[in-house]
């Protein structure tokens, strides 16, 4: 399960070539708005070349396309996954279609993902559907697109796109995909930043673009569950062993009746805080 | 007036490839590590220009320390920018 993502622009080799060292789950190469109009055939050459020289280990190497004719200059047995913006479902389909038919040609041994990026009104309505479509691993919410659609301010509490952080949560979670919130943008305000990423956590988001590198240490920590979590959790799983021992259905940890959904949720907190190193 | 193209940036781990139409092949690099690597950009510089079947052309690397694929990419750029090669 990711839990952060950093975008960098394509065409900027001081930053590739550190992408190993940021920590990030997955970078985000972007080909889209942090690359200028005529600066597109120079940045699809340079990720070219920086995948066929460069490979990158525990990091997950995802492009952000400005177009579908970007697939077969970028298409690479290093790429792992396209992010597609403005997502919605015929764009799905033909960027499906796209990635089946340079995977047979390039003979690919690995199926590319999609992270569908969704900045509009109508693609926050159709969230599931979109969760669903094939290749889709996770959606990624735009909120400063979206916020333009609907003809709001982006603010720091993020009011206005609570409707959409929960569409996205619901969708993903329905499809057992990630939900991915969208990036803080001011990167100097990491008060701000720690609230937006605790506010989207306990929404149901499990992971967050970074548009810095200073972003990702937090994200990292954040979505990480909390040792308070990761202790309770523990004693769950204890209990449980324990009940099942001695035959029992009911048991208690805490003075707090464990069920099923305890300890399921337990489980997910033991899993999810696999390789956590406590400071 | 002679056509030149352009790619790349004299940004630190960049370079700026400029290329113009020329009889034969020239190469000319300036370099903040020309000593140290001055060979290897040359060498480098060459052998893509071989793959992309430019001969005619005098191609000028201002380099700020780009690594090798950075170098390649660039080259190829201005390359096709130039509009010899459709690759």
């Amino acid at each position: 399960m990711r839990k952060s993502l950093l975008f960098i622009p394509a065409n900027q080799p001081g930053m590739l070539q550190n992408v190993d060292i940021f920590q990030a789950d997955g970078i985000i190469f972007d080909l889209e708005d942090a690359v200028h109009l005529t600066e597109k055939d120079a940045a699809r050459d340079l990720l070219k070349s920086f995948f066929n020289s460069v490979e990158l280990k525990d990091v997950e190497a995802i492009v952000r396309i400005h177009h579908l004719d970007d697939i077969p200059a970028i298409i690479n047995p290093r790429l792992d996954t396209i992010c597609l913006p403005k997502a919605d479902l015929e764009g799905l389909k033909k960027l499906n279609r796209a990635l089946s038919t340079y995977e047979r040609k390039y003979r690919l041994s690995k199926k590319i993902g999609v992270i569908a990026l969704i900045e509009t009104p109508e693609s926050i309505l159709n969230a599931l559907a979109i969760a669903k479509a094939p290749r889709v691993n996770g959606i990624l919410l735009g909120g400063e697109d979206l916020s333009t659609s609907l003809h709001v301010m982006r603010t720091v509490e993020g009011k206005e796109i609570e409707f959409a952080r929960n569409m996205v949560i619901y969708a993903a979670k329905s499809a057992e995909i990630d939900a991915i919130d969208t990036p803080f943008t001011n990167v100097e305000d990491n008060k701000g930043l720690e609230t937006d990423i605790l506010h989207a956590k306990a929404l149901g988001m499990n992971a967050k673009a970074c548009i810095h590198p200073n972003q990702i240490e937090l994200v990292n920590r954040l979505f990480m569950p909390s040792l308070t979590e990761i202790e309770f959790a523990k004693k769950v799983v204890i209990a449980m062993e324990n009940a099942e021992k001695q035959g029992l259905g009911a048991f208690t940890v805490d003075g707090k009746m464990v069920d099923q959904p305890v300890i399921t949720r337990a489980l997910q907190v033991l899993k999810a805080s696999e390789g956590y190193e406590d400071d | 007036m002679k056509i030149f193209r352009t790619a790349g940036s004299y940004e630190s781990n960049d370079c700026l490839v400029t290329v113009t139409k020329a009889d034969g092949l020239t190469i000319e690099i300036e370099s903040v590590v020309f000593e140290e690597f001055g060979d290897q950009i040359y060498a480098v510089a060459l052998e893509t220009l071989k793959q992309l079947k430019a001969t005619n052309m005098h191609v000028h690397i201002k380099d700020k320390g780009a690594l090798d694929y950075t170098i390649r990419a660039r080259i190829k750029t201005a390359v096709k920018r130039l509009g010899d090669i459709r690759a």
